[in-house]
């Protein structure tokens, strides 16, 4: 059984533009499937507007879906009260692009990273306190600057303090959105370590929302392109990168910046006329989906 | 169009259209802060330099210090910034802004928070033709269709009167070129001018701007902090790092010879290689201004770090004609 299965999720949001006008539909999540396996890394690529940061959401239900089913361990989601909603979050949980806005200011680090603890009744005082400085040295941070408020740290260390959050609840599916984009190259690395570290220790499973398609491709066991809302493609990471089927995987494909100053420049361009939004996705190789 | 080629020109590229030398800009009530410390760079007519840094090294701040826009409590300390030859820290005020947005034009990131909202695109662009009186009032329109042609804004004369929310990411970020190139600048300085767009708009944006350099001769330095998208605009490549540029030398230089244990850093850590292997990552925090170590600002960070490193800071060293260096290791002397 799949750690997580994602079927035919939608999710529509209304735009009002003005008094007079009719409001429109927007389809930002549009018949949208995938499972995801136990201590698997999954990608889920796409540019803004792709519909992939509110599938994540969906997903732990921090956005409620229009419709569509999405099962944890074979459970639907969808269908818990809110009571169960919240014993299911421990087992699922985020961690976020902008280590500089999703900290409280006011809080001091180890009360951010011992918050889950409190909300889910986790142990007593002391052993709260325990357990956050043992998360502190998981994520790599100094148990010395437990008291210190998120400015007093880098903006790598404020990602780790994000990290330690997600973590102290012990969860098994980690869903992290842009989880480094938003620092310095020098330490997107370290992050990316940690992660790939806290996996192989912790047996966690990973969505892992980027736009940066080389990270992806470093991390990720297998990958799904979103194109305005729907899956265009999905495959193993290797099979992805190497043979694109659709048209707007080989554009996206061609349009990274490669650090190497002789590499070839041809750029495919996005063309919508070369692909038929309708078209389902087909089985193209073993594991291998593509909607041409 | 160019200056007479100053005498130690190099073979390679054009003459010298922006000469920075020794620049030191600094911040505080004490100019305590050196967000900027005696870096010198030269961009010739014809090429791109890229400016590369992570935050706080100095790259957007020596970006204003060229344009004369630091603002207070920042100022510039020591250092000459020559244009076609033209000291612009002697010029007056008035002369100065001439030059902004005359021979040199500035594009930022965030081109939203560039434009006037409530003004139509075209009339903004307009406004940018009519100040340095590039037309007259009757032959503005025209010319501001042709700008926004010329920078591929599908159907120039009919969003024209559309305004700034009206576009998306990308046709704002070409507004704002458009902007930049009203008045036929030589240089135009564009400071992370493609961060905030996607994948595709970004490799539009790159193509569109090379385009550009070749019909309008214009020179570039180009600010990233994305090797990748250095690798594929820049000529020469400046690399900074808490407010020095520690290595400088052609795109092949950096990329395929770096010598500086930073550039080699940088270049290690990105993802490549054996999927799933751990990365190379650069240990330990950039600095924050104010708390720079006494010698070389990356030494504790650095692998190949040696007792003298922690004294002062080493002086720029050539390793090739063209490739500069700033580290003990390379400064001629060996690793003794």
């Amino acid at each position: 059984m799949p750690l997580v299965e994602v079927r035919s999720l939608v999710k529509r949001f209304v735009r009002r533009h003005g008094l007079f006008t009719e409001p429109t539909i927007v389809k930002a999540v549009d018949d949208v499937s995938f499972t995801i396996a136990e201590g698997e890394t999954f990608g889920l690529v796409g540019e803004s507007g792709s519909g992939k940061t509110t599938t994540g959401r969906c997903i732990l239900r921090l956005i409620e879906p229009t419709s569509g089913e999405v099962r944890f361990r074979g459970e639907d989601v969808l269908a818990y009260s809110a009571a169960e909603m919240r014993r299911a979050r421990r087992q699922m949980q985020m961690v976020f692009q902008d280590p500089y806005s999703s900290l409280n200011p006011r809080m001091r680090a180890g009360d951010i990273v011992e918050e889950p603890l409190v909300i889910h009744k986790m142990g007593g005082r002391e052993q709260r306190r325990d357990r956050v400085a043992e998360l502190f040295q998981l994520v790599g941070l100094d148990p010395a600057h437990l008291r210190r408020y998120p400015h007093e740290f880098s903006g790598g260390q404020r990602q780790r303090i994000g990290v330690a959050r997600a973590l102290a609840l012990n969860p098994s599916l980690v869903i992290a959105d842009e989880p480094v984009s938003a620092l310095d190259v020098s330490i997107q690395a370290q992050v990316i370590n940690l992660l790939m570290d806290l996996q192989e220790r912790l047996k966690l499973t990973y969505l892992f929302v980027a736009h940066d398609l080389r990270l992806v491709q470093h991390i990720c066991d297998r990958v799904a392109v979103m194109y305005l809302g729907k899956i265009v493609e999905q495959a193993p990471a290797a099979a992805l990168f190497n043979r694109p089927q659709h048209p707007y995987t080989q554009a996206l494909l061609s349009a990274i910046p490669v650090p190497d100053p002789d590499a070839d420049r041809s750029r495919i361009a996005v063309d919508e006329d070369r692909f038929d939004r309708a078209a389902p996705l087909r089985e193209v190789a073993p594991g291998h989906w593509a909607a041409v | 169009m160019t200056a007479a080629a100053s005498a130690d020109a190099p073979a390679r590229g054009g003459s010298a259209l922006l000469e920075v030398d020794g620049l030191t800009t600094v911040f505080g009530a004490e100019g305590e802060l050196t967000a900027v410390d005696d870096i010198s760079f030269t961009v010739r007519a014809g090429e791109t330099l890229g400016l590369v840094g992570e935050s706080g090294s100095g790259k957007s701040v020596t970006a204003l210090s060229i344009m004369r826009l630091v603002e207070s409590p920042g100022r510039i300390a020591a250092g000459t910034i020559r244009l076609r030859g033209r000291n612009l820290r002697a010029i007056s005020e008035r002369e100065m802004r001439e030059v902004r947005g005359g021979e040199i034009a500035l594009i930022f990131q965030e081109p939203m928070t560039a434009l006037n909202p409530v003004f139509s695109v075209g009339s903004q662009v307009a406004e940018a033709l009519l100040v340095h009186k590039r037309v007259d009032r009757r032959g503005v329109r025209d010319a501001v269709v042709e700008l926004l042609e010329s920078v591929r804004i599908p159907d120039p004369g009919l969003r024209y009167d559309d305004y700034p929310h009206q576009l998306s990411g990308g046709l704002r970020q070409r507004v704002m070129i458009a902007m930049g190139l009203a008045c036929r600048p030589a240089l135009l300085i564009a400071d992370e001018p493609t961060t905030a767009l996607d994948a595709t708009l970004q490799a539009q944006i790159l193509d569109l701007l090379g385009d550009l350099k070749e019909r309008f001769a214009l020179s570039v330095l180009l600010i990233t902090h994305d090797l990748g998208v250095m690798a594929e605009t820049a000529d020469r490549v400046a690399i900074m790092y808490a407010g020095r540029i520690v290595e400088q030398g052609t795109v092949r230089d950096i990329f395929r010879r770096p010598k500086h244990p930073y550039t080699r850093g940088l270049l290690a850590s990105l993802p490549g290689g054996t999927p799933g292997a751990r990365l190379k990552a650069i240990e330990g925090t950039v600095p924050r201004l104010g708390q720079l170590p006494p010698g070389c600002a990356f030494a504790p960070r650095c692998p190949d770090r040696m007792a003298r490193c922690d004294e002062a800071p080493p002086a720029v060293a050539p390793v090739a004609p063209g490739h500069d260096v700033r580290c003990y290791l390379h400064d001629g002397e060996g690793a003794g």
